[in-house]
């Protein structure tokens, strides 16, 4: 039952073919069973899972649930859960038990969703191939010899193994959209803004937005329709009225306007990844959409205005990090500068180090007109630049990564060949734009290839619809790797 | 734009980090690759363009100036490194 489509899911806990229980005890041994091969889990939560699954249960028993309610999920360790390990992949926080609840947490909550466990992550959220992790690699389900993506490659790794139907994510450069292309399922990320921030351990508070994972369109639907929504907790958080993303699910795809930028198919994209993406635009042509040539100019600076924008927040965003309050202190030091110094380069891993360090320099004295302004200006460039395409087109489509999944260890000691496998997510964050990632086909060593859609600001209804038409149509979303 | 050991040590000081002397080289070597990578921005004119710092460019809300949050100083304490008599507890700072 684990591997249905939520809808067949909620139908059956209110048949009462299954219960909640039934469900998260499965999903439970399905953990057990599978992930010591992916690693995608860091903390399993058995008892707060069955006491969640019996609550979901008497529930559905009064008539009064969710559409969440009774489904098994994971949420990326990035995300503070109540008094349950919350370690955002990093030695610094292994030992912190977060005091509260993130907001995205607080509502799936309410919702009924019967949390199993906190997934691995590259460390703070920073990284391509979850092998920042404190806690070992994620490894990828379709090949273990193969990275997951990251940075939410815990999750990715744990819904395409069928471990839940459906975890969290967050996405600040594509963390999102990166796994979920390279692991075979579906992910979004939202218009920046659409889902609160509160609780999200911060990496880079202007670029990161948590979203959904699922097997499909209509999955991501659901849950991001229970994690959105305006929250006065975060400063960023749009003040709109909740919206139901299903809403455009069933809208056909005739006479919308599909963009194909120029420049995400002049050269990088290796052949296998072209071959699935073009065929996947051959289909939506195929489906009644028309295809346009569009242009982003200045795509390619995004590479170079996140590696400033994004270190310099989190240099910034890190600094709280002190071993006073909480997360780990050096057990040895001489004063409290030594304190600091040591706590902190034993808690953080090489890649949060370089970050910090890169940050630290670009918003130091004298550097900080050259880099920091510099860099957002290009960023307006950048947004621009969409905004200019979407006066010609609906919706834009292309690759989510060059390749498909990588070997662990191939990029893990080169971090300039790792920062180019996000050349096609970036601009997407700068722009603070929504954003999807659906299964396309295969590639290379029969590695799943994902298709980007990226709508214009408040379009997630839209995308998830196309996609949704596209997965009525095919059957990429409901291949699954072998052994799970 | 290419940083030297002392720069290195020197960015090592202000993040807090602290940097063994073995390893100041790779650092180095490893930083300068990435401002090599984004180096190429500073040929892109962008003279008269608007800093965006915001998506939505949203002015900050402001909220009464009322007490919002309840006293958890317990629960919060319990997670922290060491405490005493509800503080928190650092190495003596003034002599």
């Amino acid at each position: 039952m684990i591997d249905s489509s939520l809808k067949d899911i909620a139908a059956a806990l209110r048949a009462k073919t299954v219960s909640a229980v039934e469900l998260a005890t499965d999903s439970l041994a399905r953990i057990e069973a599978g992930n010591p091969k992916v690693n995608a889990f860091i903390t399993v939560d058995r008892e707060g899972a069955l006491a969640a699954a019996q609550a979901a249960d008497a529930r559905l028993a009064a008539g009064s649930a969710a559409p969440l309610t009774g489904i098994p999920m994971a949420h990326k360790d990035v995300f503070c859960t109540e008094g349950v390990l919350t370690t955002c992949g990093s030695k610094m926080l292994s030992n912190f038990t977060s005091p509260y609840d993130a907001h995205v947490v607080s509502l799936l909550k309410a919702a009924g969703a019967v949390m199993v466990g906190k997934t691995n992550m590259d460390e703070f959220a920073m990284g391509s191939s979850n092998e920042n992790s404190h806690f070992g690699p994620t490894r990828n389900p379709w090949n273990t010899d193969t990275v997951p993506g990251g940075s939410s490659g815990g999750s990715a790794a744990a819904v395409a193994a069928r471990l839940v139907p459906i975890a969290t994510g967050t996405d600040t450069g594509g963390s999102i959209r990166q796994p979920a292309s390279l692991c075979g399922i579906t992910g979004i990320k939202p218009t920046y803004g659409t889902v609160s921030r509160y609780g999200m351990i911060a990496y880079a508070s202007s670029l990161d937005q948590g979203g959904a994972f699922g097997y499909s369109a209509e999955d991501c639907a659901l849950l991001l329709s229970a994690m959105a929504g305006h929250d006065p907790r975060d400063s960023t958080s749009l003040e709109r009225a909740a919206e139901d993303y299903t809403s455009a699910l069933d809208k056909p795809l005739a006479g919308l306007r599909v963009g194909l930028p120029k420049e995400f198919f002049a050269e990088g994209m290796s052949d296998d990844v072209r071959a699935a993406v073009d065929a996947a635009i051959a289909e939506y042509r195929k489906l009644g959409a028309s295809i346009v040539e569009v242009s982003l100019p200045n795509a390619r600076l995004a590479i170079p205005a996140y590696y400033v924008i994004a270190p310099a927040e989190a240099s910034s965003n890190l600094s709280r990090f002190d071993g006073v309050r909480y997360g780990h202190r050096a057990a040895e030091y001489t004063d409290l500068m030594d304190m600091y110094c040591k706590s902190r380069a034993q808690g953080f891993g090489a890649e949060v180090k370089r970050r910090i360090l890169m940050g630290t320099y670009v918003l130091s004295h004298g550097y900080y007109d050259a880099y920091y302004i510099k860099a957002q200006k290009l960023r307006r460039l950048i947004a621009n630049d969409f905004q200019a395409a979407f006066a010609q087109c609906d919706l834009i489509a292309g690759p989510v990564s060059p390749t498909v999944a990588f070997g662990i260890g191939e990029k893990s000691d080169d971090p300039v060949q790792m920062y180019l496998s996000d050349i096609y997510t970036i601009a997407v964050n700068l722009a603070g734009l929504p954003a999807l990632s659906h299964p396309a086909g295969f590639g290379a060593g029969g590695l799943p290839v994902g298709l980007q859609l990226i709508g214009n600001y408040f379009g997630e209804a839209r995308l998830l619809g196309a996609a949704h038409q596209f997965q009525r149509a095919t059957d990429w979303h409901t291949r699954k790797p072998a052994g799970f | 734009m290419s940083l030297s050991l002392d720069e290195v040590r020197h960015i090592a000081k202000l993040a807090r980090l602290e940097l063994a002397d073995g390893d100041v080289e790779a650092t180095q070597a490893k930083l300068n690759g990435i401002f090599g990578l984004i180096e190429e921005m500073q040929a892109v004119n962008t003279d008269g363009v608007e800093p965006m710092s915001h998506p939505q460019e949203l002015a900050q809300r402001l909220r009464p100036d009322a007490v919002t949050e309840g006293n958890r100083r317990d629960a919060f304490q319990a997670i922290a490194p060491q405490t005493e008599a509800g503080l928190y507890l650092v190495p003596k700072v003034i002599e």
